[in-house]
């Protein structure tokens, strides 16, 4: 028990050391094509520690859409756009400054929550339980997370596939509807 | 893009297992982690990946934008239609248990059909946004490899 901790806890290290390097790599990279690729690196070092927290639905999504999906629109979006960041010509001073000091709150914000993984967080003792112990009784599948989305919270995720909907519609009213290349169009 | 032959084998040796185990995650998804949307996503990324390698005009011949579209509607339709077959059948909105005498099997029975709607919608619209912009770039001559 006590060596299991100990390697996830090393995992941990070792995914959060990554995923800063990545996002320094981002901060100092010129080229958008690379802080597109650096961006999905971070989705799957993501989706890694999301493993290493027993979330596996969440990191399957991470993986699929954020390393996955979300890399290709961005090469695509670059396509259209330029290949090189513009020079900054302001000091980055200020920005650097308001980084810090929401940086701090959200640290010091932190102090005040539950310790990560007790058994008494609110998270573990508010519906989560109830939804462990009602699940076999009343829905009858394994798979909880999908019971939750599905079916206890079925209206939330019908509002989810409307939003992706609606994405939809505002990229066709954007870009247009026709798929057709842009040689081909009158413009 | 014809001559590229690695890239073309390597895409068909991949293509095919990820649509089997897109349609996997999706009808698995009750017994194992995902469900509709992570299917969605990966059938899309099959033809993402088609389309990379052939062109997207390939990948519009496959797959019409029109019928992208459409399918997208019928999506959203088939989620918020079980909803009102369920008022129908005398139960709330969403309230699986008007759908099969066993209370489980119904509510197994609503899990998949909105599961399939969400799945449905997911893909489609990922490959729509895909096509939007990816129709709007130049294409790429043999001399940019």
């Amino acid at each position: 028990m006590n060596a299991n901790l100990v390697g996830i806890a090393i995992i941990d290290i070792v995914f959060f050391t990554l995923l800063v390097l990545t996002a320094v790599a981002i901060i100092r990279q010129r080229s958008l094509f690379a802080v597109a690729m650096l961006s999905g690196v971070f989705s799957l070092l993501s989706a890694g520690l999301f493993v290493t927290l027993d979330a596996m639905d969440v990191a399957f999504t991470e993986a699929a859409v954020g390393a996955g999906i979300s890399t290709v629109l961005m090469l695509g979006t670059l396509a259209l756009t330029d290949k090189d960041e513009m020079k900054r010509k302001r000091s980055a001073l200020l920005p650097l400054l308001v980084c810090f000091v929401a940086g701090a709150a959200l640290i010091y914000g932190t102090l005040d929550m539950p310790p990560f993984g007790a058994a008494d967080n609110p998270v573990q003792t508010h519906v989560a339980p109830e939804y462990i112990e009602r699940t076999p009784a009343e829905i009858g599948i394994p798979n909880i997370v999908a019971a939750v989305l599905a079916s206890y919270r079925g209206f939330d995720t019908m509002g989810e596939v409307v939003v992706v909907f609606a994405a939809l519609v505002g990229v066709l009213l954007m870009l247009g509807t026709t798929g057709r290349p842009s040689g081909k169009r009158k413009e | 893009m014809e001559h590229h032959s690695i890239l073309r084998v390597v895409s068909k040796l991949l293509i095919p297992p990820m649509l089997v185990y897109a349609l996997y995650v999706q009808f698995h998804g009750e017994y194992s982690p995902g469900g509709g949307f992570q299917a969605g996503v990966v059938f899309a990324a099959a033809f993402v990946l088609y389309s990379l390698v052939h062109g997207i005009d390939a990948l519009t011949k496959v797959a019409p934008p029109r019928i992208l579209h459409i399918l997208a509607g019928i999506g959203v339709l088939i989620f918020a239609g079980t909803g009102l077959v369920t008022i129908a059948l005398g139960d709330a909105y969403l309230g699986y248990y008007a759908l099969a005498e066993n209370p489980q099997h119904a509510q197994e029975w609503g899990i998949v059909v909105v599961e399939l709607g969400v799945g449905m919608t997911v893909a489609t619209v990922m490959l729509s946004i895909f096509i939007a912009f990816a129709s709007h770039t130049r294409k790429l001559d043999n001399k940019d490899w």
